[in-house]
């Protein structure tokens, strides 16, 4: 038997070498990074950097007006993410519903159809959406033909957000989906019987039922959506910077401190983040029992 | 159905397949706008056939994809077996947490941390450039293993575990017994997870980008690269050829896993075997 397990330690090594040598250690380097300065010697004036650094942004009336560069980066990337966000749940658990409640049938064909968006590269479907946002894009040609006249779009926050949702909605349904999918319809049932309208059966035993879902879609969303940088540049026209437009920004210019100093931050942040949503599933929504 | 359903269940398709729809519809299109269709023509896939850095960088993708896909599959599945089995709760804890942060860890992130290391080791050997092909193919397998894992890992999970060990008893050894009788059990697992790992490599960007030397070009950074300048429907004849290719290599990952299933519930119904 001793022997036996021993065969298995030996089958795990190569993959604890690989994830320790290959996943930790180069995150112990981003720190490693962001605390030293070109000779690396231990500063912590990248982080200076980023709190203070102050540029002058021209408001749409002409005046110029001062701003903290990186803070209102780093509230864009925030604010725009949680809006896709809103947006791809409001959006997404409708549709979860109505497919797990279809004939099974029904339901793997939806799915396939929800998930095939995904297997187009992701930086072209970017670029349709880019020129389909257009000014004389197909979008806008639509608008005028129907005498609605046209819709300005492309290079506004609104884009940005168009972008975000349609990239990122199949992360929102699936996990919705799967939970919902699973869930047991005697209770839905016995609320009816117990006199449950249909609104309060969603309230009280759809809804609590499919937090985990809802919490897994959000973190799912919420993470590639904070820290794209692709759509904003496209979708954007590259005047509404967020945060990976920032390091990618850095990377390019061969910055790689200070590249290194807002990853940092950026993942502090959402480490922050997930133990807050955990912190309030757990309270709110198990009240407390789960670990 | 509900009626309310449908009507809601079309618009969000509608929303999902524009983009789609779009793209396969302007790469027949015989003029070079993106958004006046003129005619049918296959001009952009003629085109695309005759230029050469693309398909170099198609090449390149398909090597790059298929290394990352042999490498974390063979260590992938060593890795699932040993989690499996190992009785250190604290070694198996670790290693569930270690293997779920390249999956919840922002592509960005991954990409910039295996750069920042390639780069310092790189100085500390005294290379100037310190990224190129090997680097791009240790970042690609590093974020393909945890995919593999968790599609091996449940197959393991599943089997029979007496199975192996009646393998033994009879005289095999431990690794004879795996080739013998394990992995025909947990075949179909690491057949989706390879799929997964193939089409992950084949589609990323992020982490490429930040891991990519000069010298070795994948479709979607060339594809990055075009999207800077304005781009021809050739593009988009080129986006409609990867489209089916990956919705193919889906489909078939797809059908492995419903026969996989299939088999699964047959055996239970004939002999009684545990249902977990």
């Amino acid at each position: 038997m001793k022997k036996r397990l021993n065969t298995y330690h030996a089958a795990l090594a190569p993959y604890s070498f690989w994830a320790l040598l290959f996943i930790l250690v180069p995150l112990v380097f981003i720190a490693y990074y962001a605390f030293t300065d070109d000779s690396f010697a231990f500063t912590t004036e990248h982080f200076t950097r980023f709190f203070t650094a102050t540029s002058n942004i021209l408001e749409d009336d002409g005046t110029s007006r001062e701003v903290r560069t990186y803070l209102l980066i780093f509230w864009r990337s925030v604010k725009l993410a949680v809006i896709s966000t809103a947006i791809c749940l409001v959006l997404g658990y409708p549709i979860a519903y109505i497919i797990a409640r279809a004939p099974e049938k029904t339901q793997k064909t939806m799915i396939t159809l929800i998930m095939i968006p995904m297997w187009m590269n992701f930086l072209i479907r970017t670029y349709a959406w880019m020129t389909i946002l257009q000014d004389t894009g197909i979008f806008n040609n639509i608008l005028s033909a129907l005498g609605l006249g046209q819709l300005h779009i492309i290079g506004t926050e609104t884009a940005v957000i168009i972008g975000m949702v349609y990239d990122y909605f199949p992360y929102m349904v699936l996990p919705i989906y799967s939970i919902m999918a699973k869930m047991d319809l005697r209770l839905l049932e016995a609320a009816r019987d117990l006199g449950c309208g249909s609104l309060s059966v969603l309230r009280r035993v759809i809804w609590p039922l499919s937090i985990p879902g809802v919490v897994s879609g959000i973190t799912m969303v919420l993470i590639p959506s904070i820290s794209t940088f692709y759509i904003s540049q496209k979708l954007g026209n590259g005047k509404f910077f967020l945060i990976g437009d920032a390091i990618e920004g850095q990377y390019m210019a061969n910055n790689l401190h200070f590249a290194a100093a807002i990853a940092f931050i950026l993942m502090v942040i959402l480490l922050v983040a997930m133990a807050i949503v955990k912190y309030v599933t757990n309270r709110y929504v198990y009240g407390g029992e789960r670990e | 159905m509900k009626i309310s359903s449908k009507i809601y269940s079309a618009i969000i398709l509608i929303f999902l397949f524009a983009p789609i729809v779009v793209m396969l519809f302007f790469s027949f299109n015989d003029a070079k706008s993106l958004s006046v269709f003129s005619g049918f023509s296959l001009r952009w896939y003629e085109e695309l056939m005759g230029d050469r850095n693309t398909l170099e960088s198609v090449k390149n993708t398909l090597i790059l994809a298929a290394s990352a896909t042999v490498i974390s599959t063979v260590m992938g599945t060593a890795a699932a077996m040993g989690i499996n089995k190992i009785r250190s709760r604290w070694y198996k804890a670790a290693m569930n947490t270690v293997t779920d942060i390249p999956m919840t860890n922002p592509d960005i992130i991954t990409g910039i941390s295996l750069m920042l290391m390639f780069v310092f080791v790189g100085r500390l050997m005294g290379s100037a450039t310190s990224l190129n092909f090997w680097t791009m193919l240790v970042a690609h397998v590093t974020f393909c293993l945890p995919y593999v894992i968790l599609q091996v890992l449940p197959k393991f999970q599943q089997m029979d575990k007496s199975l192996p060990e009646a393998a033994m008893d009879l005289g095999c050894t431990p690794l004879k017994a795996f080739f013998k009788v394990e992995l025909p059990e947990i075949l179909p697992g690491i057949i989706t997870g390879a799929i997964m790992a193939f089409t992950l490599s084949l589609d990323d960007f992020v982490i490429s980008y930040f891991t990519a030397g000069n010298d070795f070009e994948t479709l979607p950074i060339r594809i990055y690269g075009m999207t800077k300048k304005t781009v021809t429907p050739k593009m988009y004849a080129l986006a409609t050829i990867i489209f089916f290719v990956t919705m193919t290599l889906l489909l078939i990952s797809n059908f492995v896993d419903n026969e996989d299933q299939r088999r699964l519930r047959e055996l239970k119904k004939k002999k009684h075997l545990p249902s977990k």
